[in-house]
C-alpha cells in the first residue's frame, strides 16, 4: 500500500510554543482516517502543519516520499485539499465563484478556465448535491449548505488526499450523516484519501478504517477503532467517564457518555 | 454572476464613463458650446478640461481599485485606501513643507515621501514575526491617522500662517492642474499598479475568503499580501501629492460595485475603475458648475454626494 502523507517527529505550534510534540504518522492510500481528541489537543494545529499554514519547528512531513518544503505550495494544493471547521465568507460569491476557486491551483496568474477546470467544476458540484445552487449567494445560504458547497471547493482542486476540520460540528445528525455519507461515498468510489478531525466518537467509530488518538499535542493510540476506543483510553484522555459498548448493527465499538448522576446509581454488577 | 450579463454590465459603465467624459468637456466656468469648443480660439479651454478629466479619472479609479484590494486584503468591507496613513502623513508632510518655505514645486515630492513614510510606520506597527495581521493593520493605521492629523492641526493653529489656510485645498482634495509633467508621471504609475493588480485578481478572490484559506489554494499570502499592499501605498501616496485627500470613493464605489457586479475581482476591478472614473468626473463637473466661478473643493462633493448614497445603501442591506 502507498502512503500517500507520512509525517514524522513534527514539533509545530504558534508563536514559539510548542502544540504539536513529536508526533508521527501515515496516511495510506484509500484511508479513511479519523484524528480525534479533547479540546486543546492540537488536532486543528496538526492540519495547519500538514497543510503548509504553519511551519513545523522540527521534523518532516513528506507526501507520495517527497518533503513536501521541495514541493511548489501551488502544486502541493493540487494533490492535498482543505476544508476548514466553519467558514464565514464575508462578501458576496455565489456558489459557482466559490467551487470554481478551487481550480486556482491549477491555473497561472490570469489564465481563462478551460473545459477542463469548467468539468472538474460541475462534477465536483455534483457529486456534493450543490448543483442546484450554483447562482445562489453563498451568504444566503445554510450551514449544511454551504458545508457541502466548501467541500465542492475541495473536490474541484481533484486532490488525492481531502482533509477536514470537523465538517459536521454545525450540523444536525441528518446533515452530519448526509455529509459523512458523502464523504465515504467519495473515498470508497474515487478512490480518494480521507483525513478529518472528529469530535463525535461515534461517527469515528463509524466511518473510519484507522484513528489516531491526540493528547496533549502527542499522538496517544493510534490503529482501528477497536484498538483505540476502549474505554481505558478515553477516559484517560477525556477526563469523564464512558461506558464503551457494541454498535448492535455492525459491532463496532459505540462510546455511551456517562453523567455524574448515573456514574452514582450504576448498578454494580456490570 | 452570469458572464453575458457581466459584459453588459462592464459595457453600461463604459458608455456611463464616455458620456461623463462628454459632460465634463462640455460644462465649465465659461459657456460654450460643444461645436465652438474645437475651434481654434477656444483650443486651451478644452485643454484644461481634458487635463481635469484626466485628473479626475485617474484619482477616482486610483482610489476606487485601493479600495477594492484593501478591503479583500483587510477583510473588511470598510476600508478605504487612506486606511494606511496615507492621508495623514502627506498632509502633515505639506504642512511642514509650507511652514519651513520650501518652494511650491517641491510639496508634491514632500507630501509622497510623507505618506510613504507614514506608510511603513504603520506597516511595521503591524509587522509580527514577518506577517501582517488584518486587525493590527487596521488598528496601526487608525493610531497614526489620528496621531499625524493631530500634529497637522497643532502646527496650523501655533503658525497663524495664511499660506496654510490654502492648504485646505489638500485637505478636501482639488483637481486644479499645477503641473502637467507630475500629472503624466502620476497617471502612469497609477495605470501601471492597476494592471498589475488585475493580474493579481484570482489571489484576491481567494484572499478575500480568508489568508489560511488562500493558502489552502497555493497563494503565498504574505508575500501577496505585501506587494498588493506596496501597490496600494504608492498609488494613494501619488495621488495625494496631485490632488490632496478625496474621501468616500474609494469605499463608496467598490460597494456599489460589489452589489452591482458581485465580488468575483476579475469584474469588481474594471467595474469599480470605470464607475469611480465616472463618479469623479461627474463630481467635478458638478463643484464647478454649482457656484460659478468657484470651485468646490472636490471632497466635499464626493462627500455630499457619497454619504448620502453610503446611508441608503447601508439600509438597503440592513433590510435583507
Amino acid at each position: 500500500m502507498e502512503t500517500l502523507l507520512e509525517i514524522k517527529n513534527i514539533c509545530g505550534g504558534y508563536s514559539g510554543e510548542t502544540v504539536i510534540n513529536n508526533v508521527s504518522l501515515r496516511i495510506e492510500k484509500g484511508d479513511f482516517a479519523g484524528i480525534i481528541g479533547p479540546n486543546g489537543s492540537g488536532k486543528t494545529t496538526l492540519l495547519k502543519l500538514a497543510t503548509r499554514v504553519l511551519m513545523p519547528y522540527r521534523g518532516s512531513i513528506s507526501l507520495r516520499g517527497t518533503p513536501v518544503a521541495a514541493i511548489p505550495l501551488k502544486a502541493f494544493c493540487r494533490e492535498v485539499a482543505f476544508v476548514p471547521q466553519d467558514t464565514v465568507i464575508n462578501f458576496p460569491f455565489s456558489v459557482e465563484e466559490i467551487v470554481s476557486m478551487g481550480r486556482i491551483p491549477h491555473l497561472k496568474r490570469l489564465q481563462r478556465q478551460t473545459q477542463r477546470d469548467v468539468a472538474a467544476c460541475s462534477h465536483a458540484m455534483a457529486m456534493t448535491d450543490t448543483a442546484c445552487l450554483k447562482d445562489k449567494m453563498v451568504n444566503e445560504l445554510s450551514s449544511g449548505e454551504r458545508q457541502r458547497v466548501v467541500i465542492a471547493r475541495a473536490l474541484a482542486q481533484e486532490p488525492l488526499l481531502l482533509l477536514l476540520d470537523e465538517p459536521t460540528s454545525h450540523l444536525d445528525i441528518g446533515h452530519q450523516i448526509q455529509i459523512m455519507d458523502m464523504l465515504r461515498t467519495l473515498n470508497k468510489d474515487k478512490g480518494l484519501t480521507i483525513a478529518m478531525i472528529l469530535h463525535d466518537l461515534n461517527l469515528a467509530s463509524e466511518y473510519c478504517n484507522k484513528l489516531i488518538l491526540l493528547d496533549k499535542g502527542t499522538v496517544y493510540a493510534q490503529g482501528s477503532a477497536e484498538q483505540v476506543l476502549t474505554y481505558q483510553n478515553i477516559e484517560s484522555v477525556y477526563h469523564t467517564v464512558v461506558v464503551v459498548s457494541n454498535n448492535p448493527i455492525n459491532s463496532k465499538p459505540y462510546v455511551i457518555l456517562v453523567s455524574r448522576e448515573a456514574k452514582k446509581c450504576r448498578p454494580h454488577s456490570t | 454572476m452570469k458572464a453575458s450579463s457581466l459584459k453588459y454590465k462592464i459595457a453600461f459603465l463604459i458608455v456611463l464613463l464616455l458620456f461623463s467624459c462628454a459632460l465634463g468637456i462640455s460644462q465649465g466656468a465659461s459657456a460654450i458650446p460643444l461645436q465652438k469648443l474645437f475651434a481654434a480660439e477656444n483650443q486651451p479651454i478644452l485643454y484644461l478640461r481634458l487635463l481635469r478629466i484626466i485628473i479626475a479619472a485617474t484619482a477616482g479609479s486610483g482610489l476606487a481599485v485601493s479600495g477594492v484590494v484593501l478591503q479583500a486584503v483587510l477583510r473588511n468591507a470598510l476600508a478605504e485606501p487612506y486606511l494606511l496613513g496615507t492621508s495623514s502623513g502627506a498632509g502633515l508632510a505639506a504642512v511642514i513643507a509650507v511652514i519651513a518655505g520650501v518652494p511650491a514645486i517641491f510639496l508634491p515630492p514632500a507630501a509622497f515621501t510623507g505618506a510613504i513614510l507614514s506608510i511603513l510606520l504603520v506597516y511595521f506597527l503591524a509587522r509580527e514575526r514577518n506577517r501582517i495581521a488584518a486587525q493590527s493593520l487596521i488598528l496601526s493605521g487608525v493610531i497614526i491617522s489620528v496621531a499625524l492629523s493631530a500634529i497637522i492641526v497643532f502646527l496650523i493653529s501655533i503658525s497663524g500662517d495664511e499660506t496654510l489656510h490654502s492648504m485646505t485645498w489638500w485637505l478636501w482634495g482639488s483637481f486644479q492642474v499645477y503641473d502637467v509633467r507630475l500629472l503624466a508621471v502620476v497617471t502612469l504609475i497609477v495605470a501601471c499598479s492597476i494592471a498589475v493588480i488585475f493580474a493579481f485578481s484570482q489571489d484576491l478572490n481567494a484572499i478575500s475568503l480568508g489568508e489560511e484559506e488562500a493558502t489552502h489554494l497555493g497563494i503565498d499570502t504574505e508575500s501577496v499580501k505585501k506587494i498588493l499592499i506596496l501597490l496600494v501605498s504608492l498609488i494613494t501616496a501619488s495621488l495625494v501629492c496631485i490632488c490632496g485627500i478625496i474621501g468616500f470613493a474609494g469605499l463608496i464605489i467598490p460597494h456599489m460595485m460589489r452589489i452591482f457586479v458581485g465580488s468575483n475581482h476579475k469584474a469588481l476591478i474594471p467595474a469599480s475603475l470605470f464607475a469611480a472614473a465616472a463618479f469623479m468626473i461627474l463630481c467635478d463637473a458638478l463643484s464647478r458648475l454649482i457656484m460659478p466661478p468657484l470651485e468646490i473643493p472636490i471632497g466635499v462633493i464626493t462627500a455630499l454626494v457619497g454619504a448620502p448614497l453610503f446611508i441608503f445603501l447601508l439600509k438597503k442591506r440592513q433590510k435583507v
